[in-house]
């Protein structure tokens, strides 16, 4: 430890004296633009959360910061500046959608967004791949640091860094850090208040053969250097701000030249790795400690062993869908328990319309999302820890060869794991998979996954024809059956992809190299962030829809055409009057009818003979028509069908499922009803934020209108049989 | 570079062909395509790479990358037979 704590010390202070020096020669107002980017697993998020403070994902599965980030860093007590954090990346020459994001920013100097520096972060323990993205920035001309990250796992490797050395070569400050514990934050703000200058020093001088092509094009777009221009011939097809025109310009150069990008990019690497190995020989020297082996290595012998890996990932799931089911209940209880206090509360102490649409509309919807946070919360908790430690990349490592067989990739194992959670940013995830046939196969079955909008569905429908009896002494019958319903989602998924690996024709390549991340302990302030991030935006996205869906789905329910709804009334307190039935049940035939003469019986009822196979009547008809935009309005509908002027609690609900009667007097649930609803709602693309989701990423709308035809037609035929073969 | 042509008579020998924990040095890379990537996370020749794991149904498998085998690349047994080996 001492030997590299001495040079860093050493490299503090001197920067520390330079930043005194220069620092007043920056005007005051103006906001600074800082660029935050790195290989995958340098540590590059930890130092955004240690800039910003900003809740913000850090994960250890490379590529979990899928967009552009930014949050404001307080860097002098009188000077803010905006902080955006890039998707981690090895190259300048962008591989996938994700790493994308970055030339779209840094080859427009422009922009709006262009940033003022970058802040390079390496792993100090692995530097030489580092310093390879670095150089490349540097080459742009972009005024850059070098935060030089994980000194403690450097040392422990028996690396020493001299850090003056390695600023002289380099060209750039050079902070050495330990970003996870805040170690150098400070000396990196002292840099980054400074103005500073584009790097002295020039990596890479592109062949003078090219010259008369590169000298074109960098005087036609009139950009800075020559390198930059060499980007523009290697990638004129992928700039977004490119007009059709331009591209065609740089087309006909690349042509008439007869430039070759692939030897010229390999050859570029290739030569930038000879001249930062020639810096790493005078800066950096290896004293080999004893050899023994990583622990990394030790665990993931147990971990992706051929038995127990597999039993082991198969655990953790089990424990999750455990955890959301049996864990998850007592939290629900209280939220459940309190909502209907304070709607009783309410009922008790005022009466008119206006408190009805309070209590039967808006309070109802509100419990309907407040109830699945605990769920939404453990679910999220568990994926990520699972990213956290490193694990997550050991599942796609064990997954790839099962999942390449159905058209998919290892990869893909994290888009259908966090599917289970939520589908939109499980949709995003898959920008990872470089692939575009895989991923659009990824991004097509991931919606089948049983997201957390389908457990109240699930629980409902379960509760009421699952009996809750122990299995084994530890498991319970209706844990195992939600789990099967899971099941049946993954494997309609996995077959599906499957049928689109024959359907769709592609002659991109498929890659797997990634790099392999080391075991780590999860932060849990990081894992504490995610979870309120996921249920706020829960709560407020799919909360304002449901809440909105509730309030009309009450004045659909609560007003008919003309004055039907007033004459049936009518009709039925005639009929009790005349028949002497108690005003209690009286109430509740009046209930009904109004329900049934409502304009949400009459699109019921219009519904009903297309459903009537599945089993479904006019009630359930107006369910699926409410959660046509979002499938957690499901029970908020159900409870406003079946208990008009009741609580909207699950019991209340269940209880009630369970004495609605068909014509026959016999009770309507039966298994078969049930069953084929539980799998209509496995199946059914029945999400507006999905579509949206699929919309943004494929960039048309192709892909949602065959998701959402598909995902449709397989739960109506799929309800169909289910119904047919049970009734 | 990158397509430079292997040693007439013998098939040259590929990551694919390590025994486990047997390294070897990376002669060059046979497939262009997949050469920038694999140069792009350090498979550079000349470098010393390390079979170090295999998935439990053979494919994908991880290599140790570097003298100081700095760190772990997870790539599939057809990428790996790209990576051809100094006899």
């Amino acid at each position: 430890m001492a030997s590299v704590d001495l040079i860093t010390s050493r490299a503090g202070t001197a920067v520390a004296a330079a930043a005194l020096e220069t620092a007043a020669g920056r005007q005051p107002g103006a906001i600074t633009r800082i660029a935050l980017i790195g290989n995958p697993n340098s540590g590059k998020s930890s130092l955004f959360n240690q800039l910003t403070g900003l809740n913000q994902k850090v994960g250890n599965f490379p590529g979990v910061t899928v967009d552009r980030k930014t949050g404001v860093a307080q860097i002098t007590p009188g000077m803010r500046a905006e902080i955006i954090d890039l998707p981690g990346t090895y190259s300048l020459y962008p591989k996938s959608l994700d790493e994308k994001v970055i030339t779209d920013l840094l080859y427009d100097k422009t922009s709006q967004q262009y940033p003022d520096f970058v802040v390079i972060t390496a792993d100090a323990s692995n530097l030489r791949r580092n310093l390879l993205l670095f150089t490349q920035l540097a080459d742009l001309g972009l005024p850059a640091v070098l935060a030089l990250n994980m000194m403690d796992v450097a040392e422990q490797h028996g690396v020493k860094i001299d850090i003056q050395a390695l600023q002289r070569e380099l060209g750039v400050p050079v902070i050495p850090m330990n970003a996870r514990k805040g170690i150098g934050v400070a000396a990196l703000k002292i840099v980054m208040a400074q103005q500073l200058d584009a790097p002295a020093v020039q990596f890479y001088a592109p062949d003078e053969a090219l010259l008369p092509m590169i000298r074109q094009i960098r005087y036609y777009f009139n950009l800075h250097n020559d390198y930059l221009a060499l980007h523009y011939a290697h990638q004129y097809r992928q700039i977004s701000f490119l007009s059709a025109d331009d591209k065609a310009y740089i087309g006909e150069l690349v042509e008439q030249y007869g430039f070759e990008p692939t030897p010229r990019q390999a050859q570029e690497t290739i030569d930038r790795y000879a001249r930062i190995n020639d810096i790493l020989l005078d800066t950096v020297s290896v004293t080999r400690t004893e050899r023994k082996e990583p622990y990394s290595n030790r665990l993931d012998r147990v971990l992706t062993h051929r038995v127990w890996g597999y039993l082991i990932f198969f655990g953790v799931l089990f424990l999750m869908f455990q955890a959301v089911f049996a864990w998850a209940s007592y939290p629900m209880d209280l939220i459940d328990e309190g909502i209907a206090f304070i709607n009783s509360l309410i009922q008790t102490n005022f009466d008119g319309p206006l408190i009805n649409l309070l209590t039967e509309g808006v309070l109802a919807g509100l419990g309907g999302v407040l109830m699945f946070v605990p769920q939404i919360a453990l679910l999220f908790a568990f994926i990520a820890v699972l990213e956290e430690t490193g694990y997550m990349a050991r599942v796609t490592f064990m997954m790839d060869k099962i999942m390449r067989k159905f058209g998919l990739n290892g990869k893909s194992v994290v888009p259908l794991i966090s599917g289970v959670a939520c589908a939109v940013p499980a949709i995003m995830s898959a920008r990872t998979i470089e692939n575009w046939k895989d991923r659009i196969i990824t991004i097509f079955v991931t919606p089948l996954m049983s997201c957390s909008a389908r457990i109240p569905i699930y629980t409902v429908l379960i509760g009421l024809v699952v009996p809750d009896e122990p299995v084994l002494g530890i498991f319970n019958l209706r844990g195992i059956a939600l789990m099967g319903l899971y099941l049946l989602g993954f494997f309609a998924a996995i077959f599906s992809a499957l049928a689109m690996k024959l359907l769709l024709k592609t002659k991109e390549r498929s890659y797997f190299i990634m790099e392999f991340p080391v075991y780590r302990w999860p932060r849990w302030k990081n894992v504490g962030i995610t979870i309120v991030e996921k249920v706020k935006t829960f709560v407020f996205q799919a909360g304002k829809v449901i809440v909105a869906i509730s309030v009309i789905l009450w004045v659909l329910a609560s007003f008919g055409p003309g004055d039907t709804l007033e004459k049936a009334e009518a009709q039925v307190r005639q009929q009790a009057v005349a028949q002497g039935t108690p005003a209690a049940e009286a109430d509740m035939q009046v209930a009904a009818i109004r329900l049934e003469n409502s304009y949400a019986g009459v699109f019921g009822r219009a519904l009903e003979p297309g459903i009537r196979p599945l089993g479904f009547d006019w009630k359930i008809g107006i369910a699926l028509l409410t959660s046509f935009a979002a499938r957690e309005v499901f029970v908020g509908t159900i409870s406003t069908i079946y208990s008009v002027g009741q609580d909207a609690d699950m019991r209340t609900v269940q209880q009630k499922l369970a004495l609605a009667k068909d014509v026959n007097g016999q009770p309507f649930f039966t298994t078969a009803r049930s069953a084929s609803l539980l799998v209509f709602y496995v199946f059914a693309m029945q999400c507006m934020s999905t579509l949206a989701t699929t919309y943004r990423e494929t960039k048309g709308w192709k892909w949602p209108l065959l998701q959402m035809f598909y995902m449709t037609g397989l739960a109506y035929f799929s309800a169909l049989l289910v119904y047919q073969v049970l009734k | 570079m990158s397509a430079r042509p292997a040693p007439a008579l013998t098939t040259p020998r590929s990551v694919k062909d390590l025994g486990m924990g047997e390294a070897g040095t990376i002669c060059c890379l046979k497939d262009p395509e997949m050469a920038l990537k694999l140069l792009e996370m350090g498979c550079i020749p000349g470098t010393r790479i390390r079979l170090n794991s295999r998935a439990p149904l053979g494919c994908p498998i991880t290599v140790m990358v570097g003298d100081g085998e700095d760190y772990t690349l997870s790539l599939r047994v057809t990428e790996a037979a790209t990576i051809l080996l100094k006899e």
